[in-house]
């Protein structure tokens, strides 16, 4: 069966051919077969998808102008809020926690006539780049199944990537929407920082969490992206920027784009199958008649301390929430004290307490200068680079990974080595600029590589538009 | 070393969090490899460099158009409730702090 598309799942309503309720009742089907070995839907939530499609069958059968994702069938990741349908962080602490009401970007996409099938697996509370941290087991990459499909998104890029959903949300702090759609051989996008509402997007670090989209193709990511982005009253750091017609964008000719080939990031570590994929889809560009520039980002180097020091902060800071209160899991105790200290010890898994260890420790007093602070100013050279590139090129192209999809179990002993491959996403994380990962082929036509596309901050449009020329251009096939 | 077992200690009573012995070790050991790493911040001198504390620049975000400070009724509040560990309306029951 081929598979869906926005478009056609519309082309379809409108046609006749299938119903918005049936076509739910297929994907549904499909994950039934699929997901035992997958693991990439946690919940699955048929009552509020039904009460979706009966609306969209109800529009079809009026013969109504059909809303931008009528009757899509998507999914969402475990840390964004969904009312009435249980939403876990991939944790323990939160295994039976039932959010009381929706994410603007969950509220977006049902007013634009999407259908929630359910909630995807995820490292837990997005933090991990293999999936491997979920309280709920490993997700599987569809491409093979022995490998990670990455992470902290692994489900939702493998639901899509299995034909299990036609589109997905994600969030990205320091990769995880860019490098699980790397790896798992589909187009995945973080906006700029501020782009999309974080409202109900469950904090891991504030300064850093964005929310994204996963699709089969580019048109789609934009197709989702338009609909998610733009100004919300209830998140302060959402954009009053001026949200750009991303559809409008996409098939205008690249011929001309000044595109920066940033040398920090080919150094040594790369992957030599990766490197071949990727120089093969900075070479489509230039066939296209993209002029490709050398460029310098001198503060590459230090971008993973610098992540490492300010997420772990945040997540220290927003974390302290969980003390058996008010929601999620209560180990009892007769102090309230150790009441907390015991549900935290229970409730988190090993990675998450790593990361409150670093957190809390470089915030403490004696360490804040030496660690908080100077992350801080490294942060702002960091997005120094950025803008010094942005005052050359339009656009800068990088590998999405350093590695292909690795085997399951294979890194997990060394956290450090695990986060030193976040190397080519972190950087634009801290920066706040749009990033891009879109498939550049497959490495003995099976381990899927990511091409990395950033643009300058609220450049979604210049984003998009090259990585669908990529894509038009054969780039999943290099 | 750059972090003691006792710093993981102290660190772990500011965080509210038991930690096992193995945990304890593990930890301390991995933590330090990662704060040996972030060393090299230090490379870089950083003494004019302003710190970012925000991403977005003036104009770009909310800040100049904060919503009226209004009271709003929270329609959730039940809701709210019943999915706390401890409930009894409108209260969340914890552990008694106060000794008499």
């Amino acid at each position: 069966m081929a598979s869906w598309t926005i478009d056609g799942v519309k082309e379809a309503l409108v046609a006749r051919k299938i119903s918005a309720r049936e076509l739910a009742a297929d994907f549904y089907k499909r994950i039934e077969a699929r997901n035992p070995e997958l693991n990439a839907y946690l919940t699955l939530s048929p009552e509020r998808a039904r009460r979706q499609t009966d609306k969209i069958d109800a529009l079809v059968a009026e013969g109504r102008p059909l809303p931008p994702l009528a009757g899509a069938p998507i999914a969402i990741k475990d840390v964004i809020s969904t009312a009435g349908i249980t939403t876990t962080c991939g944790s323990k602490i939160l295994q039976n926690y039932v959010p009381p009401y929706d994410a603007t970007a969950v509220e977006r996409l049902e007013a634009a006539g999407a259908v929630i099938l359910g909630k995807t697996n995820c490292d837990e509370f997005a933090m991990g780049s293999s999936n491997e941290n979920s309280a709920y087991g490993p997700v599987k990459n569809p491409s093979a199944l022995e490998r990670v499909p990455g992470g902290s998104s692994g489900g939702s890029a493998a639901v899509v990537a299995a034909g299990l959903a036609v589109a997905s949300l994600g969030t990205d702090t320091g990769g995880s929407i860019r490098q699980p759609g790397s790896f798992c051989g589909i187009p995945a996008m973080m906006g700029s920082y501020g782009r999309v509402s974080r409202y109900g997007l469950i904090a891991f670090a504030s300064s850093l969490d964005r929310i994204g989209p996963f699709a089969t193709n580019v048109k789609d990511v934009a197709a989702m992206l338009q609909v998610i982005a733009g100004r919300d009253p209830r998140d302060s750091t959402s954009t009053t920027a001026q949200v750009q017609e991303y559809g409008a964008e996409l098939e205008k000719p690249v011929k001309g784009l000044r595109l920066g080939i940033p040398k920090d990031y080919f150094a040594e570590g790369m992957d030599a199958g990766v490197r071949q994929k990727v120089e093969a889809g900075i070479e489509t560009f230039k066939k296209l008649g993209c002029e490709l520039i050398d460029i310098r980002m001198p503060h590459t180097d230090y971008a993973i301390a610098t992540y490492y020091i300010i997420a772990t902060a945040e997540a220290s800071s927003n974390l302290a929430r969980y003390d058996g209160v008010r929601y999620g899991l209560r180990v009892d105790d007769d102090s309230l004290l150790a009441m907390y200290r015991k549900t935290r010890g229970a409730g988190f898994g090993a990675e998450v307490k790593r990361r409150i260890v670093l957190g809390t420790y470089v915030l403490s007093a004696g360490y804040y200068d030496a660690y908080y602070l100077k992350g801080q100013k490294v942060r702002a050279l960091i997005a120094q680079d950025f803008r010094d590139a942005f005052t050359k090129v339009d656009a800068i192209l990088t590998p999405t990974s350093p590695v292909p999809p690795f085997k399951l179990g294979e890194r997990t002993s060394d956290p450090l080595q695990m986060y030193l491959a976040d190397i080519y996403t972190v950087t634009g994380s801290l920066a706040g600029v749009p990033g891009i990962s879109v498939p550049c082929g497959k490495i003995d036509g099976v381990l899927p590589v990511g091409l990395q596309i950033f643009g300058p901050a609220f450049g979604e449009a210049r984003v998009l538009q090259l990585a669908h020329a990529l894509e038009k251009a054969g780039g999943a096939n290099l | 070393m750059k972090i003691s077992r006792e710093d993981v200690l102290r660190v772990a009573e500011l965080a509210y969090l038991d930690l096992s012995e193995d945990e304890l070790e593990t930890y301390r050991a991995q933590i330090d490899e990662i704060l040996e790493y972030i060393e090299k911040l230090n490379e870089l001198d950083t003494a004019k460099v302003e710190p970012m504390t925000q991403v977005l620049h003036a104009g770009q975000s909310a800040d100049a158009t904060l919503r009226e400070d209004l009271v709003v009724p929270c329609a959730i509040a039940e809701d709210v409730l019943k999915h706390a560990p401890d409930p009894e309306p409108p209260y969340f029951r914890v552990p008694k702090v106060i000794e008499r």
